[in-house]
């Protein structure tokens, strides 16, 4: 049950960022969740959009390089130890976080995280195994 | 203070009858022995005795790299083996190196050439030579050793490198005088600052640096912190190698020997012949080599000469500081790069867009590269570690073909220049 993530190359200049967000605003994406990974020289900005087809068609055509990837969205209780009982279960687990990011939730008590691993599969699978909550396309369409 | 006051102060109708004279030799000679030579003349039914004036000389075609490639490694020699007793070869970055073939009578006259320099930098027979250019292939280190062993001083084949036993050496020796690239004296101008030795405990003199090119600045940096004065070197191995021209205590040009290499300056565009003064592409002519004559070969340097007597008296011809190639070739850290080997290197990694931009700079002594590729669907990934491994790829691609490290930077796709549809493939922003 993994979720499809989009990431763009953003070289390390003026105004990059603003134009692809301005590419979806446009073609009328809608941005669930947003991380920006950096290098000195260049940035990956990886979201989660409403609709990854028309986002990529359109970024594209504006000369972005698009990727898609799979992520594991996971819902955490918003509490002190929260996530940490979540990232136990990978680290138990023996699987490598690549990078994580957070969503907004409108569930006040719910915290959403988006995580990249080494072995997307194996991690659904102790996840399911420890009955951690996670989120599919639609139930982050309700968010 | 001359080596050699006949020869360096010859007046302009002295002169032109020797070059005259031995110019119509070496054609013979080429024409006679070397099959190349003998083509190129019946191809265009010119014949060793139309060469009647030094004029004359513009009748016969020019000699290229790729000829010298072509002829590798032994086609262009004008004597039996047994008369050759040294070989040297061009780094060969770009495919086979050219090779040149040395009799006793050219290592004579190259020792003869490299003392005229040593001279001019004020060397004496007492003197220690501290010979840090490479020995090897390269002409560099044993170029300075035949003239420091015609000149009667004392060299030390210290090579390049190893800076600690470099700045131990001038200190323990009291070496005179420094011979190495300008970027390594730099170098080493400053590990002797770093290292707390001071200017008291060395005893160098002078330095002659060649073999890149360098700044005024970069002479300014490397005198004060050696406490030497320097001299630009010149030369190439197809023609021989340094000593071709030196600057003399004026620093104001390298005298040409020309009584041993022609110069001319040519239009590197139409081939014409230019004036003295004019900028172009410097072609050589030697004309005492017995081992691998050549004529009119293409440097491809672009230079400017100066006829007129110098103030030290002497009064061979003199070429200003190069200031760039005729053709794409870079010298990046003294290493000959061009930009085909980059693309050659680019594309071995799969997935990679055929456009790059080879940017060179010089932040502060050292050249730096920076290879920025535009980035496709196939090398990007959303995670920065792999980005990373694939610009590693790239640059130890780069290393294996060009031996020189580089940085490389991933960029947007369509984000390099181009400039009316081609592609700037190269921007140097080193001020030389």
């Amino acid at each position: 049950m993994a979720v499809k993530q989009i990431s763009v190359f953003i070289e390390n200049k003026e105004g990059r960022i603003k134009k692809a967000i301005e590419t979806l605003g446009n073609a009328g994406i809608n941005i669930r969740a947003l991380s920006v990974g950096d290098t000195s020289k260049y940035g990956i900005l990886r979201l989660i959009v409403s609709d990854n087809e028309k986002s990529i068609e359109a970024l594209e055509k504006d000369g972005f390089i698009v990727k898609e990837t799979e992520v594991i969205v996971v819902s955490v209780s918003d509490e002190p130890n929260g996530l940490n009982s979540t990232l136990s279960i990978l680290d138990d687990a023996d699987i490598n976080l690549e990078y994580i990011y957070a969503f907004v939730s409108s569930n006040p008590n719910e915290a959403i995280v988006a995580m990249k691993v080494e072995d997307t599969q194996s991690a659904i699978d102790v996840f399911e195994a420890n009955n951690a909550k996670l989120l599919n396309n639609e139930d982050i369409e309700k968010i | 203070m001359f080596w050699n006051e006949k020869a360096e102060c010859m007046t302009k109708q002295e002169k032109e009858k020797v070059q005259l004279e031995r110019l119509q030799q070496t054609v013979k000679t080429a024409y006679e022995n070397i099959d190349f030579y003998k083509n190129m003349f019946d191809e265009i039914g010119l014949k060793p005795e139309d060469i009647k004036t030094l004029k004359d000389i513009e009748k016969i075609p020019f000699t290229t790299k790729d000829d010298l490639r072509a002829a590798y490694p032994f086609g262009l020699l004008a004597v039996p083996r047994e008369e050759i007793v040294e070989i040297h070869a061009s780094s060969g970055t770009t495919g086979k190196p050219s090779v040149t073939g040395y009799t006793q009578n050219d290592l004579d006259i190259w020792g003869e050439c490299i003392a005229r320099g040593l001279k001019m930098a004020g060397a004496e027979k007492n003197d220690i030579i501290q010979n840090a250019y490479g020995y090897g292939l390269f002409t560099g280190g044993f170029g300075i050793h035949h003239g420091g062993n015609k000149l009667g001083a004392i060299t030390v084949p210290i090579s390049a490198g190893n800076t600690a036993r470099q700045l131990s050496t001038m200190i323990d020796f009291q070496s005179d005088i420094l011979t190495c690239t300008p970027s390594y004296a730099m170098y080493l101008g400053e590990s002797r600052q770093k290292a707390g030795i001071s200017l008291d405990e060395i005893n160098l003199k002078a330095g002659i640096h060649g073999a890149e090119m360098w700044t005024d600045e970069m002479r300014k940096r490397i005198e004060k912190s050696l406490g030497i004065k320097t001299y630009n070197i010149y030369g190439l191995t197809e023609v021989m190698g340094p000593g071709v021209a030196q600057e003399c205590e004026m620093q104001n040009g390298m005298h040409i020997q020309d009584d041993h290499f022609y110069p001319e300056i040519i239009d590197s565009q139409t081939g014409e012949t230019l004036e003295p003064g004019q900028h172009g592409e410097l072609v050589i002519t030697s004309l005492t080599k017995t081992g691998m004559p050549i004529l009119r070969f293409r440097t491809k340097d672009l230079t400017s000469i100066i006829d007129e007597k110098c103030e030290c008296g002497r009064t061979t011809v003199r070429m200003t500081r190069i200031t760039g190639r005729s053709d794409d070739m870079l010298k990046i850290k003294g290493v000959m790069v061009f930009p085909s080997q980059i693309e050659k290197a680019l594309l071995k990694i799969e997935g990679i867009s055929p456009n790059y931009l080879i940017h060179v700079t010089r932040p502060d002594i050292l050249d730096e590269v920076e290879i920025k590729v535009e980035a496709s669907k196939e090398l990007f990934s959303d995670e920065i570690r792999k980005m990373e491994k694939v610009e590693k790829q790239i640059s130890s691609a780069i290393k294996s073909e060009t031996g020189l490290r580089v940085d490389v930077t991933i960029c947007e796709p369509e984000s390099l220049p181009r400039s009316e549809g081609k592609a700037v493939r190269v921007i140097d922003e080193r001020e030389l």
